[in-house]
C-alpha cells in the first residue's frame, strides 16, 4: 500500500489506451518472458525457477490446508485410495520442480559469488543489493530442501507404517533418497518431518513478507510494468506541450490565451523536466520498484562498457532509494518536508547524465520493459532548462543552432553549397 | 547536375515526388557531403523528381532536444514545420537517422505529419522495384562487409533488414559484428555526444565500436548515418587501419555499383 502511494507521488500520465496491445505485451513479456531469451542460459534457469515458483504454490496450498485443518496430505485423502497414484505423480512432479528451483538457485549463487558474472558484481551492488540477492536465493534453496527432506522422511515413515502417515507410492525424487533415513527411529523421523513442515511454512510466510522490501518484488510488478510499457517506437521522446505552447504563443501571439493570468494568482510553476522523484511520471516510479537489478541494461550500455560512470541500473536503483526516502519522510511528517535533497545531484550525478548517448540499448535490454532513458532525459531537461547547466560545448552548439540553424558554426547561406559540384 | 530547391519548384507551380532532407551533417560536413552527393546522383539517375529545401532547411532540433534543451528544439520544430507545411510537403526522404526519427516520431505531435523514409529503405525499394540496377560483379563483389546498425534506425525504429537487403544485393559476404541488430553497440555520437568531449572513461565509445567492426576482418564498414560515419572513421584511424578498412555509407556503395 505504501508502495502504491509512493508510486502515485509521480506525475500523472494517461496509459489507459490500447488495452489489447497492452494485454498482449503482458502475456508475451511477463508471462512468456520473451525478452529474457536474448541471453539463453540465464533465461532457461530463470524459467525453471519461475515455473517452479508458481506451480509449487499448489503444494503450498495443500500444506496450508493441512495446517489449518490438522490433516496430513489432505489432497491424497481427497483423491482416495483409488487415485492415490495420481497424488504421487502430482507430488513427484512438484518434487521435480523443486529440484529445478534448487539447481537453478544454486547456479545463480555460483554465478553471483564464484564465477562473478560482470553485470552481477558491479559497484552499485555493493552492500544491501548483493545481500538481498543472496538472501532470496538462499531462502529459496532452504525452502526447497525442507520440502524435499519432509517428503523423504514421510516416505520412510510410510515404510515403517507409522500412524497417520498415509500410504502413497514413492515420489519420483525423494523415493531415491529413502536410504539416507532408513536407520532412524519413528519419533526421530516424525521430528524431522514435522520440523521441516513447520520451518517450510514459516519460511514461506517470511518470504512473502520479505518480498515487498526486496528487489524480488519484480515477480509481481513485472506484470503491470509490462502492461503499461511504452507502445510507441523506442526512438521517440515524450513531447513537452507546455513548451510547445510557449513557443507557439511567442511566434503567434494571437493564439495565446485571451486573458493573461494575473501575477500572484499564477499556478504553481511546474518544473521543467525532473529534479526529484515527484517530478517523474508514476510509470517511471513503477519502473523503479519493478527493477530486480539484473543489470542487463548496464551490460549493454555503451557508456558503461567504456568505463563511464553511467549505469542505467544505478539510475533505477537511485530512483527507488530516493522514492523510499521521500516515502519515509511523508510517514514521519504527514506531508513531504523538504530535506534539502533531490534525486538530481544527491543520487544521480551530472557526470552520469552527460555520459548517455540515448542509444536505447538499456531500454531494449530490459526484460520487464523498464525505461531508464526516460528518467535520464527528464533529469537532463531539468539541468539545462531550470539550472542552465550544460557543458560549454553544448552551449556553443545551442548557440549555433539558434544563430546558424545548424549545430556547427557554418553560414546558413552555405547549406546548399554542396550542390555546386555534383557530378 | 542541377539540383532544384523547393522554392524553385513552387515558383513554377510544380511539386516534386519527394523532398530530400539533407540534414546539417549532410550539408556541411565534408565527409558527409559525399553521402549527400551520392544519394542525389542516385535519385537523378533513377529519374526521381526531387527537391531540397536548400537555404530554408534548418536543424531539426534533435541534438538540442536530446541534450535537454526542449525550448530550442520546439523553436526549430516550429520553423521547420512551418516551412514544410507551407510548401505542402507530404513525402520526405533523408540520409540521417536522427532527422528520420524526429520526422517519424516527434514532429507529428507538433503538427508536422509526413510520410518519411530513411534513404536505406528508399534504396532497398528502388532495388526491389528494379529501378536501381546493380552491375554484375561490381565494385564490392567478394569483399567482406560488415554493417553497423545506427541506434535511431535500428533500436529506435526497428529497421534492421532493409539496409542488409541492400548490402546483400551486392552479391558478397555480409559479416555481422558480435553485437548487432537490436543488441548493436552505439557509435558514441547520439544524445548530442557528437558535440562535446566524452565523459571520463577507460576508452572511447567509437574506438570500442570500431574495434568490434575490425574484429570481423571486414574491409568495408557500411553505415547509414553521417554521425556514425565520423565516429567509426575516427575509430579506424585510431588503430591506423584507414588504408585497409573503409567506412562507407550505403548510398555511396549503391552509387558506385549502379549500371
Amino acid at each position: 500500500m505504501e508502495m502504491r502511494r509512493n508510486i502515485l507521488l509521480g506525475r500523472d500520465e494517461d496509459l489507459s489506451d490500447n488495452k489489447g496491445q497492452r494485454w498482449k505485451n503482458m502475456l508475451l513479456l511477463a508471462i512468456g518472458q520473451k525478452k529474457m531469451f536474448k541471453r539463453p542460459i540465464p533465461a532457461l534457469l530463470h524459467i525453471a525457477v519461475y515455473v517452479g515458483f508458481i506451480i509449487i504454490n499448489i503444494e503450498i496450498l495443500e500444506i496450508f490446508v493441512d495446517g489449518m485443518l490438522g490433516k496430513h496430505r489432505f489432497f491424497a485423502g481427497l483423491l482416495g485410495t483409488d487415485y492415490s497414484i495420481i497424488y504421487s505423480w502430482l507430488i513427484g512432479f512438484f518434487e521435480i520442480l523443486a529440484a529445478m528451483v534448487l539447481v537453478g538457485c544454486v547456479i545463480f549463487l555460483i554465478r553471483r559469488n564464484i564465477i562473478k558474472v560482470r553485470r552481477l558484481n558491479m559497484k552499485e551492488l555493493i552492500g544491501w543489493p548483493r545481500e538481498d540477492a543472496n538472501i532470496i536465493l538462499i531462502t529459496e534453496i532452504i525452502l526447497m530442501t525442507l520440502f524435499l527432506t519432509m517428503n523423504t522422511a514421510d516416505l520412510v515413515l510410510q515404510d515403517q507404517h507409522a500412524e497417520h502417515y498415509l500410504q502413497t507410492t514413492p515420489f519420483w525424487i525423494t523415493g531415491n533418497f529413502k536410504g539416507l533415513m532408513s536407520g532412524l527411529s519413528i519419533p526421530t523421523l516424525i521430528g524431522i518431518e514435522r520440523g521441516c513442515w513447520w520451518l517450510h511454512i514459516i519460511g514461506v510466510f517470511f518470504f512473502l513478507n520479505y518480498l515487498p522490501y526486496s528487489k524480488h518484488f519484480h515477480v509481481l510488478l513485472a506484470f503491470p510494468n509490462a502492461y503499461y510499457s511504452k507502445l510507441i517506437p523506442q526512438g521517440a521522446i515524450k513531447n513537452m506541450p507546455e513548451i510547445q505552447n510557449e513557443v507557439l504563443y511567442m511566434m503567434e501571439p494571437d493564439k495565446a490565451p485571451a486573458v493573461p493570468i494575473a501575477i500572484g494568482t499564477e499556478q504553481e510553476h511546474k518544473r521543467f523536466g525532473a529534479k526529484d522523484v515527484t517530478d517523474l511520471s508514476w510509470k517511471n516510479l513503477l519502473d523503479a520498484y519493478s527493477c530486480t537489478e539484473c543489470g542487463r541494461c548496464t551490460a549493454m550500455c555503451p557508456a558503461n562498457l567504456t568505463g563511464k560512470k553511467l549505469s542505467p541500473r544505478k539510475i533505477m536503483m537511485d530512483t527507488r532509494d530516493r522514492l523510499e526516502e521521500v516515502g519515509r519522510n511523508i510517514n514521519v511528517n504527514k506531508t513531504f518536508k523538504d530535506d534539502g535533497k533531490a534525486l538530481l545531484n544527491d543520487y544521480i550525478t551530472i557526470e552520469e547524465l552527460r555520459a548517455c548517448t540515448t542509444c536505447q540499448a538499456c531500454v531494449e535490454a530490459c526484460p520487464v520493459m523498464i525505461d531508464p532513458l526516460s528518467i535520464i532525459m527528464q533529469l537532463r531537461r531539468n539541468l539545462v532548462m531550470e539550472e542552465s547547466n550544460a557543458p560549454q560545448e553544448w552551449n556553443l552548439m545551442f548557440g549555433n543552432i539558434e544563430n546558424n540553424m545548424a549545430p556547427w558554426k557554418f553560414s546558413p547561406d552555405d547549406r546548399d553549397a554542396w550542390t555546386n559540384d555534383v557530378a | 547536375m542541377p539540383i532544384k530547391s523547393m522554392s524553385e519548384y513552387a515558383a513554377n507551380g510544380e511539386m516534386p515526388e519527394v523532398l530530400f532532407w539533407v540534414g546539417c551533417a549532410g550539408s556541411f560536413d565534408q565527409r558527409a557531403q559525399k553521402i549527400t552527393k551520392a544519394f542525389a546522383q542516385i535519385l537523378d539517375k533513377v529519374g526521381i523528381k526531387f527537391a531540397i529545401l536548400g537555404k530554408e532547411e534548418m536543424c531539426t532540433g534533435d541534438p538540442a532536444r536530446r541534450a535537454g534543451n526542449e525550448f530550442l528544439f520546439q523553436m526549430m520544430a516550429y520553423n521547420n514545420i512551418h516551412t514544410l507545411n507551407g510548401y505542402g510537403i507530404k513525402k520526405i526522404v533523408t540520409i540521417c537517422p536522427h532527422c528520420f526519427n524526429i520526422f517519424k516520431n516527434e514532429y507529428p505531435a507538433l503538427g508536422g505529419a509526413y510520410d518519411v523514409m530513411h534513404h536505406t529503405t528508399f534504396l532497398q525499394q528502388l532495388i526491389n522495384d528494379g529501378r536501381i540496377k546493380l552491375k554484375e560483379g561490381g565494385a564490392f563483389k567478394g569483399q567482406r562487409i560488415t554493417y553497423h546498425d545506427s541506434c535511431y534506425l535500428g533500436r529506435g525504429n526497428g529497421i534492421y533488414e532493409a539496409p542488409r537487403a541492400v548490402l546483400e544485393a551486392f552479391d558478397n559476404e555480409l559479416i555481422e559484428m558480435k553485437s548487432c541488430r537490436s543488441g548493436g553497440m552505439c557509435c558514441g555520437a547520439g544524445g548530442a555526444q557528437m558535440f562535446k568531449e566524452e565523459e571520463p572513461g577507460t576508452t572511447r565509445v567509437n574506438f570500442e565500436r570500431a574495434e568490434q567492426a575490425m574484429e570481423t576482418d571486414a574491409t568495408i564498414i557500411a553505415s547509414n548515418c553521417p554521425f556514425c560515419m565520423t565516429m567509426l572513421t575516427d575509430g579506424v584511424k585510431n588503430k591506423e587501419q584507414e588504408d585497409n578498412v573503409k567506412v562507407m555509407d550505403l548510398a555511396e556503395m549503391v552509387a558506385m555499383s549502379m549500371v
